[in-house]
């Protein structure tokens, strides 16, 4: 059985996809979203992972998606935290997995 | 002279919409709150405005109801005071606090219908919290707010209708759906035509869904126990037994859920009495057929107070606020009177076929005592099955509250409502009680996260 590559994209989109594009980065990286998308669509559909927890470092990338888990919080270069799932991605966004610094 | 009547609407699905509906008809401008930034619920959830796409391709048979509903709440939006994005944090003395871009103001009401509605009820395998893991309900939202699906191939488990209709929703929008694992059986199912059969054309969608899984070759698979999720850093297979045997099925996601739970906190800190339904086994607050809660002033509709599905909501909704028009001292005409009836009719032959659902995709009774002590089951604070049980031996806790204070179990910040349903049946198992007198963790404001700075705010900030 194979291992799908970690750095792949973990969502994938499916429809909807004539919608203008918004420039965020991730991690550094200059990345394309649509505009629409929530932060955790902008982030998984090129990722894997969303965040590290704060105990173990495990990775998560959400799990509701509905505001309720909370498990999809995201911090930014300056400092801002976005709940993921119930924020839009917005131009300029520069968005932190915490991967750069996970030991 | 009459008081001022100033009602207050908490939730913007389809019971929130159509309460909202029955108050402005009687000139009443309720104030409707909802999280989202637009209006539908979770069920009727709309994509955001950049998105192009047809009702029925967004809400399949639910299209037209969808649409009614939807409709109902645009044709009114002059007539109420809609307020999106907006979370109902807490309650005291006759107001609600509200947070609404990153602002935190009171919302004072008169009467108050609750309208929260549910999130999916998990009970935890190992491996859950590995990305590519998501509740159903997350799966829905991804494909119906997002365009998205939550991977190439994905394996559908847990139970209850949802299991099979989200299952149905991937494969119709050209996702691999690899299997549905279902831990009910066959002979659950059978026991509950009869219940079922209260509403029929429900349960012919049902089975429309299952026969349309089963003729396009899509695996169906009953009496399934799921073990683990497989990967490190994303999901690569899922590993399930039915009876001895134990299989693996490669993927990359798995969605999976065991029906929904109310979100019953915003009741809770209103003060509402609470007593345990046996045929939900949960915890739920009280309303008579009317919707009143034990408090007075306060109404109950949709899926927040028990869960009923969505064409339910829309009757308790209506049905809640022609009870507050009543208390407010406003004379109903003799259509609403009848109306009133009809639809506390309505809800009677729901919740049979609730009782229906509940027996045909029962909580797996074993789930507990096959946990293994590594399972994760608060993933907040990453409190596993075995601290649970560890703690329950040296603490003696029998009662959830108590189980948190000691173990950190549902302190996070979800607030237990991912964990509450898998520790009650941890609890309830380890100290050899039944679920219902493990108790339920107690709602506290702020009902989800807020800033700090809000609840404390800072009068002076040095230079």
């Amino acid at each position: 059985m194979s291992t799908p590559e970690p750095d792949l994209a973990l969502l994938r989109r499916v429809t909807g996809q004539q919608r203008e594009r918004v420039a965020f980065t991730l991690d550094g990286e200059a990345l394309e979203a649509l505009a629409g998308d929530t932060v955790l669509t902008a982030v998984l559909t090129h990722r894997a992972t969303l965040r590290q927890t704060e105990l173990s470092g495990q990775a998560r990338a959400g799990f509701c998606l509905m505001g309720a888990c909370q498990d999809c919080w995201v911090d930014s270069e300056s400092g801002e935290r976005y709940q993921a799932c119930s924020t839009f991605i917005e131009p300029g966004m520069r968005l932190l997995t915490g991967r750069a610094t996970a030991s | 002279m009459r008081e001022i009547v100033q009602p207050v609407i908490v939730g913007a699905g389809p019971a929130g919409i159509r309460a909202a509906q029955t108050l402005v008809a009687y000139g009443l401008r309720p104030v409707l709150i909802d999280e989202a930034p637009r209006w539908g619920g979770q069920i009727y959830r709309q994509p955001p405005a950049q998105f192009v796409r047809s009702h029925h391709a967004l809400y399949g048979f639910e299209a037209r109801r969808a649409a009614a509903v939807q409709d109902a709440m645009q044709r009114m939006l002059e007539q109420v005071d809609y307020r999106p994005n907006t979370l109902a944090w807490n309650a005291q003395d006759g107001a609600l606090d509200v947070l609404h871009q990153s602002r935190t103001s009171t919302v004072p009401y008169s009467h108050l219908i609750v309208a929260t509605g549910a999130t999916d009820r998990v009970l935890p395998f190992e491996g859950w919290t590995t990305p590519g893991v998501y509740s159903l309900g997350g799966a829905q939202v991804a494909l119906k707010f997002q365009g998205c699906a939550i991977g190439n191939r994905v394996v559908f488990v847990g139970t209850g209708p949802l299991l099979y209709l989200s299952a149905y929703q991937y494969a119709k929008a050209g996702v691999e759906v690899v299997a549905v694992l279902d831990s009910a059986s066959l002979p659950d199912q059978i026991a509950a035509l009869p219940a079922l059969l209260a509403r029929p054309a429900l349960l012919v969608k049902g089975l429309y869904y299952v026969g349309w899984l089963r003729a396009h070759g899509v695996r169906l698979q009953g009496n399934v126990r799921p073990l683990r999720a497989l990967g490190d850093r994303r999901t690569s297979a899922i590993v399930w037994r039915t009876g001895q045997t134990q299989h693996t099925l490669a993927c990359d996601a798995i969605a999976f859920g065991y029906g929904l739970r109310s979100e019953t906190q915003l009741a809770d800190i209103l003060g509402c009495r609470f007593s345990f339904d046996s045929m939900q086994k949960a915890w739920l607050p009280e309303h008579d057929a009317a919707r009143r809660s034990s408090v007075a002033g306060v109404y109950l509709a949709g899926d927040g107070a028990g869960i009923m599905g969505a064409d339910a909501a829309e009757c308790a909704g209506e049905r809640a606020a022609l009870a507050l028009l009543q208390d407010a001292g406003v004379a109903l005409d003799p259509a609403s009177v009848a109306r009133a009836d009809a639809l506390e009719s309505e809800l009677a032959r729901s919740l049979r076929f609730r009782a229906g659902l509940e027996r045909a995709f029962p909580l797996p009774v074993d789930w507990a005592a096959l946990a293994p002590d590594e399972l994760v089951i608060c993933r907040c604070e990453e409190v596993t099955a075995g601290d649970l049980r560890r703690t329950v031996e040296a603490t003696g806790a029998t009662e959830i509250n108590r189980l948190k204070a000691f173990s950190r179990l549902g302190m996070g910040r979800c607030q237990g409502r991912m964990c509450a349903a898998a520790a009650t049946e941890i609890l309830a198992h380890c100290s050899a009680q039944s679920a219902q007198s493990v108790g339920r963790l107690r709602g506290q404001a702020p009902v989800k996260p807020i800033p700090f700075a809000l609840v404390h705010p800072v009068q002076e900030e040095s230079a």
